[in-house]
């Protein structure tokens, strides 16, 4: 499981957002966290997809600490936990096209012609070839969403953190994602915290089980 | 008898205008779109991004980059001695007479759309100041109230607002001249679902007051919530119109009914497939009439679709394609 224990974290001296916090994603199951905005849901997501150093306490990766953040946290431990955040335009380089997108994490780990695991994540994430050839300004919110996903899941991470994944998206889109998910915890085992501010969202996604801040 | 409306698009497209290096056709953004929006009513334009939403909003605001091109008609406070065409005023009209002052504009992500080194006072004082020609903080504290706001609050820069605060500044910026139109551009995104419940209560107000309000809308919990009227848009077109109930609770055009479908709690079920390029509309019209052909669970040409893009009125509905069996 992935687990943050203990954690405190924040970004103001004094003012912590998150203060002793514990929460667990079991894996091969969907958990969702909802609460208003500002209440620290997306710190905690920057923490347990290690992007972020807790002040106190620590992230725990299958029982295993893991010490600081971002690069000073060795690859293998890196790559376990992704994450798709809610604004897909900004999380991506405006000059890749999606292909590049979606084979950037493959390629950082030296796979040099990684396009076979691309189609994989295409047909998963419903995009076609002629969309991987198209730039970010040339496609959709949610196609770009798409591809964000297709991403995170390249290098096959354990835990999958998706903070406000739909929150630009229609309802269909909504839908579509959601579903691609529910493949991975299904077929992958994966383990997934679904972030939101919609709870009927995250009680349709993650059924009951549902934390509520 | 039908109060005459406010805002009447009549077959309004727009494309725009793509380098000639791509190799590709224009793209069709809106295509004979036509819309009526009365006093009184809150109607929701819902549709997936990218659909062309926006676009149709800026166009009757003029606020369109240079190489679009606009065809149709879009009247403001048509029959009456202050009637605007929107789409040929040239920009001295729409900065003096329009904008702000007869089409309030609530912008997306409001926050962005704030200075960052001025206060909340500060920028809706500006506004008065233009829109008004005066400004007195007695009327600025009595709009922010309006909006939900504490004199108090309006001390802060917009850093220092949550996104909820800097939306309810935006509305009370497009409240500033009493226009009869406003026009809310994705005035939800971000927000947490009691924040927008009081945003879309906000914009139902508004309509109580006998002003018209657009919603602009991908949040389709949000539209049912305060629309009365909605209009369906998917590839550019108006596919489905009609008064909100009518069309959530019996939908006629496909798209209507998987949009509904999708939502969490009836059924979570996705439209399968993707939206067509908007460069690419034009060809599939041409091949198979209605551009929702290639999502659609109908045969095209074959009852009930009958493979015609155009929206036709039933009654106080409209549908394109697929009529009312």
């Amino acid at each position: 499981m992935l687990r943050a224990r203990e954690v405190v974290a924040g970004y103001d001296r004094g003012r912590a957002v998150l203060d002793r916090v514990d929460v667990v994603v079991p894996p091969g199951a969907v958990r969702g966290l909802a609460g208003p905005s500002g209440c620290g849901k997306s710190t905690l997501a920057r923490v347990l997809a290690l992007l972020q150093r807790p002040w106190s306490g620590t992230v725990e990766l299958d029982g295993r600490p893991v010490r600081g953040a971002r690069y000073s946290v060795p690859a293998e431990l890196r790559t376990a936990v992704g994450i798709v955040f809610q604004q897909p335009r900004p999380a991506v380089d405006p000059r890749m096209t999606l292909r590049q997108v979606v084979s950037e994490p493959l390629r950082a780990r030296g796979i040099r012609r990684p396009w076979r695991r691309v189609g994989e994540l295409a047909e998963l994430t419903g995009l076609n070839d002629e969309l991987l050839d198209r730039m970010p300004h040339e496609v959709s919110d949610g196609q770009l969403q798409r591809a964000c996903l297709a991403r995170a899941v390249a290098p096959r991470p354990r835990y999958l953190i998706c903070d406000e994944m739909t929150g630009m998206l229609d309802a269909s889109t909504t839908a579509a994602l959601v579903r691609v998910v529910g493949e991975l915890v299904n077929e992958e085992g994966t383990g997934v915290l679904a972030i939101s501010h919609d709870e009927p969202l995250l009680l349709a996604w993650a059924g009951d089980d549902v934390i509520r801040w | 008898m039908q109060e005459p409306p406010l805002l009447w698009l009549d077959d309004m497209s727009v494309r725009f205008e793509l380098g000639r290096s791509r190799g590709s056709g224009p793209v069709h953004a809106v295509t004979d779109a036509r819309v009526r929006l009365s006093p009184g009513q809150v109607l929701a334009l819902v549709g997936e991004s990218g659909c062309g939403k926006s676009v149709l909003a800026s166009a009757l605001l003029g606020l369109l980059p240079s190489n679009a091109w606009i065809r149709g008609r879009a009247w403001l406070h048509p029959g009456t001695d202050e009637e605007v065409e929107l789409l040929s005023s040239s920009e001295h009209v729409l900065a003096r007479r329009v904008r702000g002052r007869r089409i309030g504009l609530v912008p997306q992500s409001a926050a962005t759309h704030l200075t960052p080194v001025r206060t909340a006072r500060d920028q809706l004082a500006e506004t008065f100041r233009e829109l008004r020609g005066r400004v007195d903080h007695g009327s600025v504290d009595e709009l922010a109230g309006r909006v939900g706001l504490a004199p108090a609050d309006l001390a802060h820069y917009p850093h220092e607002l949550s996104g909820g605060m800097a939306q309810r500044v935006a509305v009370a910026s497009a409240l500033v001249a009493d226009p009869s139109v406003v026009i809310a551009d994705e005035p939800t995104t971000g927000l947490d679902r009691p924040l927008v419940d009081r945003v879309t209560d906000l914009l139902g107000e508004l309509a109580d007051r006998n002003r018209g309000v657009l919603l602009i809308t991908h949040d389709l919990a949000a539209a049912k919530r305060v629309a009365t009227h909605v209009a369906v848009m998917y590839a550019s077109r108006v596919v489905e119109s009609g008064p909100a109930e009518e069309v959530f609770h019996r939908p006629w055009h496909p798209y209507t009914k998987g949009l509904l479908e999708a939502m969490p709690e009836a059924g979570f079920q996705p439209v399968p497939g993707h939206p067509p390029a908007l460069t690419e509309l034009a060809e599939l019209e041409r091949e198979w009439g209605c551009v929702f052909c290639l999502r659609c669970p109908d045969t095209p040409g074959v009852a009930p679709c009958n493979g015609d893009p155009a929206l036709v009125e039933y009654g106080s509905r409209s549908v394109a394609a697929h009529p009312p069996c």
